[in-house]
This record gives C-alpha cells, structure tokens and sequence, in this order.
C-alpha cells in the first residue's frame, strides 16, 4: 500500500490575523503557523493504513513547509517531497504543481486534509483527482482497504453517512475526528532526521483567479457584557431572569 | 450571460438550495438565461418545481442517476455543457456539490471558487467568499475561462422571484462506469438526550481546552436545566458524543438560551444554531465570528465566567 499524503503548513485561524497594507494579502506577523489540521487526520490516517498493509506513506507539502514535512516524519511518514512553490490562494496552481511532483510516484491511495484551516477552499484533493482522472471521495470518516478497493464513509449533512467503494488507486480528502492523530514522539523526531527530504522544483504556469481585496467582514455585534467575573455573571442572571428562563 | 444552477435532491426532496442557486442565477443574468439542471431518476416533479424559478430546466434521468455517484454528476454534466457552453455554473456548496464541483471544473478546464457569498458579473466576473474561518473576507477576480463553476454557501440567496420557464428532457444518458460504487446510507447516531428538543443548551468549543473541562460545563447545565452540547473540535476530541453536536454536520438546535462557550464560531457551527431565541456568547477572542450572532457577548475566560456563574445560580436555587 503506497500513499502519497498531502500536508499543507498552514496558519491558525485562531492566530491574530491582519490584513497587509495592499489589501490583497494576510499580514503573516502574528499569524502562527503549523500543520493543516485536516491534514494532520490524513497523515495518521495514512500511517495507520500503513502499520495495517505495509507498504510506504510519502508526504508532499507545497510552499514553506519544511517543518510540517519534519513533524509528518516525526510521525512515521517514510519520505517527504517539498514543492518549493508559493501559488498563494490559486488551488488550481497548487494541484497542479502536486501533479507534476508526483509524476514519477507508484501510489494505490492519495490521501489530503478536507480543506486547508487557513483558507477553507476544500479544491486542491479533488482538483488533483481530477487531474489524474481516478476515483475520489471528500469528507472521509472511515477507511477500510479490501481486495484491491477501499471501503469508505463519507459524512453528509445532519449527522448521515454515506458508505462507498471505490477502486484503486484513488484519492480521498478526510473529515477531522476520523482518527485520533499520534503525538510526535522524541525518538521520532530523531529518527525523523535521517529521513529522505526532497525538493522538487516544478513548473507554475497561469492560475485561473486573482485576489482582489481582502477585508474585515461587517458584522452585527453582540452588546458586550464587561466588569469582574462576579459582575458578568449578575447581569447574566438579570437577563436569564428578564427572560424567565430562570 | 447563461447561469445554469446545478439542483440538489435529497432523501426524496428537493433541496431549498437549488432554489437559492436560482435566485443568484436570476440575479445575474441580465439579458441571458437562468437555466437549471436535475439529475437523477423519475424527478420530473422536482423539474416541475424547478421550473418555476428559471428560464428552462435539463432533465436528465436515468436508474443509474437514482444515487448520487460524482463521477456520473460529472459525466452528464459535461456533456450537457459541452453542448450548452454556459458562462457560469453555480452548484450547493453541500457535501455533493462541493464534492464534485472540483472535478467538474478540472474536465471543463474552467476556474472554480467555492463556498461563495458573493457574485458580481457587472464588471467581469468577481466572486466573495469568507477565509480564516469566517474571520475575513476575500473578494477573488475571475482572470479567464469560458465557464466559470461556483459553488454557493446555503441560506445567502433566499431572496428571489419566480419566472415560469419549460422543463426540457436533456436526452443524455451516463457513459461510463464509475469506479466509485454506492452502497448504502448510514443513519445517526441516536444518543440519550436529543439536543434537538432542549429548550437550554450550554455548547462548548475549542476553548474548552481538555475533557475534563467539561465537567465545568455540565454543572452549569445543571444549574440552568440545561444540556451540554459542542462544536466540532469537542467532538473531534471525543470529549463528548457525536450526538451531541451542533452544526450543518451535527445537529440544527432552536433552544431558547444558547451559551455559546469557547466557541468560536465557523460557519458550519453557526448554521446549526442561529436560530435560537437567545445567544450568548463568551470567547476570549474579541474578533470571534461567534459575537457576530449572539445578542450578548462576553468576552473572556470561560474559567473564570462559567464558575461565577454556577455560584450565583446555586445562591438563587439555595
């Protein structure tokens, strides 16, 4: 079983986030940075199936990715490929230049995040299936490799799933909570570094979209509640009461 | 232009959002055509509905098309546009549309944006959407492509008007065979308490920050007569069941109090809970999306605010 894993070194959205003074991009001080949540589901999940049904888990990471690659090794990936490429918020570019990575890659199973937590386009694994032209599901919850095939649940809305099977090789992007992601052990961080960690320069052509303008969302705020603990907490009860809810 | 809106059947209804997708295509055509798509088998009664909102409605159907399959969505649409050649395709940012939207959008060689809340065609063609989890907005210019495909955040485009077009049998039938096989739907998960019908409900988030935490949040379920309930990441976590959570992938909640704590408010987890009578909100983060649809905020430690809180409840009980 050869799986490639997409991981992306991507900010926290919960990290203080600017806009640059252009207006057309993120102002990256404040911003900390660190592998794509959902990715950090497909890396486990790409071990596992590994520990399972041998084979190799090869990570892939576009851009400034060195320490997500690290970390992914520290994990148990075998390899890491770094596609040393900046194509910004262009999905198209970014699936494109995984493509031409790749090429020379033998793989039953590509596994990504479902979206990237910095800025939710959910494009580049299924663009990428695309691409290749092989079989795919997004939203993964489960993965189960049979004969050649993957069984796999899908989430849809309202707490449903949806069981299919599809033939290999294929690419699957994965929900998060699909597994319980493994901590990076010290001796893993040591092994990690004697790890194969390539470069592998590729072509960017185009890209279908430009960045217009980014900017704060207007919203209608929430009338705040200030004072001490005790104080926030009298006034809740005033309204709860107000209210009778309690 | 010609705005054709991709529509969405699901467990034998159609979905609202095919009517939302309508709306947009009619608020964009000018002098073209909204025109919309339906796919699967024996839907000429959603054609029907359909038709009421748009120009002219494809038909095509067939007993393979029964489930949902995303490579067949992309064959019989590709075919349709090959011979239609629309300016822009609008599809549900659901978990179908935003499953097969990419790979449309790679056989038509066309640009592809997805989860959209905004489209401008007056001047080009200029698409909105949120980043960062809906704490920024990023307006996206459409450089080339002679089809756009777009998928569309529900409940943005309620807004709209009826036409009263004609409903035409596309005539296309499936011509593959998908390597990718349906085999059944899973149901939910059924817990012991359904969030779904409680009237108070304290939700925690990520700011939570570990399992035992929720013991805090519990007690003040208690105090108020409440349930505890959670977003994602709690979920995620497993520090409480999947039953339990709220949002588009979890569960819609209407309670009359919603103690949002910790949670920072993605869009997924708003669309389940919005409609509660009364939103409060406490969050460190005073940029938190969540203070967008709460009526009141706090903002700071829900380790500090929450024990406060039990205290003076537990004094007013005795």
């Amino acid at each position: 079983m050869n799986i490639i894993v997409l991981a992306k070194h991507a900010a926290d959205p919960e990290s203080e986030i600017r806009v640059s003074q252009d207006g057309k991009s993120v102002d990256e001080r404040g911003l900390v940075f660190d592998i794509n949540d959902w990715d950090r589901y497909a890396v486990e999940e790409a071990i596992r199936l590994k520990e399972e049904h041998g084979g190799e888990v090869v990570v892939v990471g576009v851009g400034q990715t060195e320490d997500t690659l690290r970390k992914c090794l520290a994990m148990g990936a075998d390899r890491a490929i770094k596609v040393p490429v900046e194509p910004g918020m262009d999905s198209y570019q970014t699936a494109m230049a995984v493509k031409e990575a790749i090429s020379g890659e033998k793989f039953d199973l590509i596994l990504a995040g479902l979206m990237s937590q910095d800025y939710n386009n959910a494009l580049v694994g299924v663009l990428l299936a695309g691409m290749l032209d092989i079989p795919f599901a997004t939203a993964v919850t489960s993965i189960k490799v049979e004969d050649g095939r993957v069984r796999i649940i899908r989430e849809l809305e309202g707490g449903f799933g949806e069981e299919n099977v599809l033939s290999l090789p294929a690419l699957l992007t994965v929900q998060s909570g699909i597994n319980e992601p493994r901590y990076v052990s010290i001796m893993g961080i040591k092994r990690a570094k004697s790890k194969e960690l390539k470069e592998v320069s590729v072509s960017v052509e185009g890209g279908y979209t430009e960045i217009d303008r980014i900017y704060t969302p207007p919203v209608k705020k929430a009338e705040l509640i200030e004072g001490s603990p005790e104080e926030v907490a009298e006034k809740l009860i005033q309204i709860l009461k107000d209210r009778g809810l309690i | 232009m010609r705005v054709f809106a991709v529509a969405e059947i699901k467990f034998g209804e159609l979905d609202p959002v095919s009517i939302e997708l309508l709306n947009l295509a009619n608020s964009i055509k000018g002098d073209g055509t909204a025109e919309a798509v339906v796919i699967g088998n024996n839907i000429s009664n959603y054609a029907e509905e359909l038709a009421k909102y748009a120009d002219k409605v494809w038909k095509i159907e067939d007993a393979s098309l029964e489930n949902y399959n995303p490579e067949l969505y992309v064959d019989v649409l590709f075919q349709l546009f090959s011979k239609e050649k629309p300016d822009i395709v609008l599809v549900a940012n659901s978990s179908r549309g935003s499953e097969f939207a990419p790979a449309l959008a790679t056989k038509l060689n066309a640009p592809v944006i997805t989860d959209i809340v905004g489209l401008d065609t007056s001047n080009g063609i200029k698409a909105t959407r949120y980043i960062f989890q809906g704490k920024l907005l990023v307006d996206i210019l459409v450089k080339d492509g002679e089809t756009s495909v777009f998928t569309v955040r529900q409940g943005v485009f309620k807004e709209g008007s009826e036409v009263g077009g004609e409903v035409v049998d596309a005539g296309i039938k499936p011509s593959i065979t998908p390597k990718r096989e349906f085999s059944q739907i899973i149901e939910p998960e059924v817990g012991e308490v359904d969030i779904s019908q409680a009237d108070i409900i304290v939700s925690v988030g990520r700011g939570i920050e570990d399992a035992s935490n929720i013991e805090l949040a519990e007690e003040l379920a208690d105090a108020l007569g409440g349930v505890v309930a959670g977003s994602r990441p709690v979920i995620d976590s497993g520090w409480l069941p999947k039953d339990r959570q709220v949002g588009i992938s979890g569960k819609t909640v209407k309670p009359k109090l919603y103690l949002a704590l910790g949670i920072s408010g993605a869009f997924q987890h708003i669309m389940g809970m919005k409609d509660s009578e009364l939103i409060i909100a406490v969050n460190k983060d005073p940029e938190a999306p969540i203070f967008g649809v709460a009526q009141y905020g706090i903002v700071g430690d829900i380790f500090e605010i929450v024990p406060a809180l039990v205290d003076k409840l537990r004094e007013i009980k005795g």
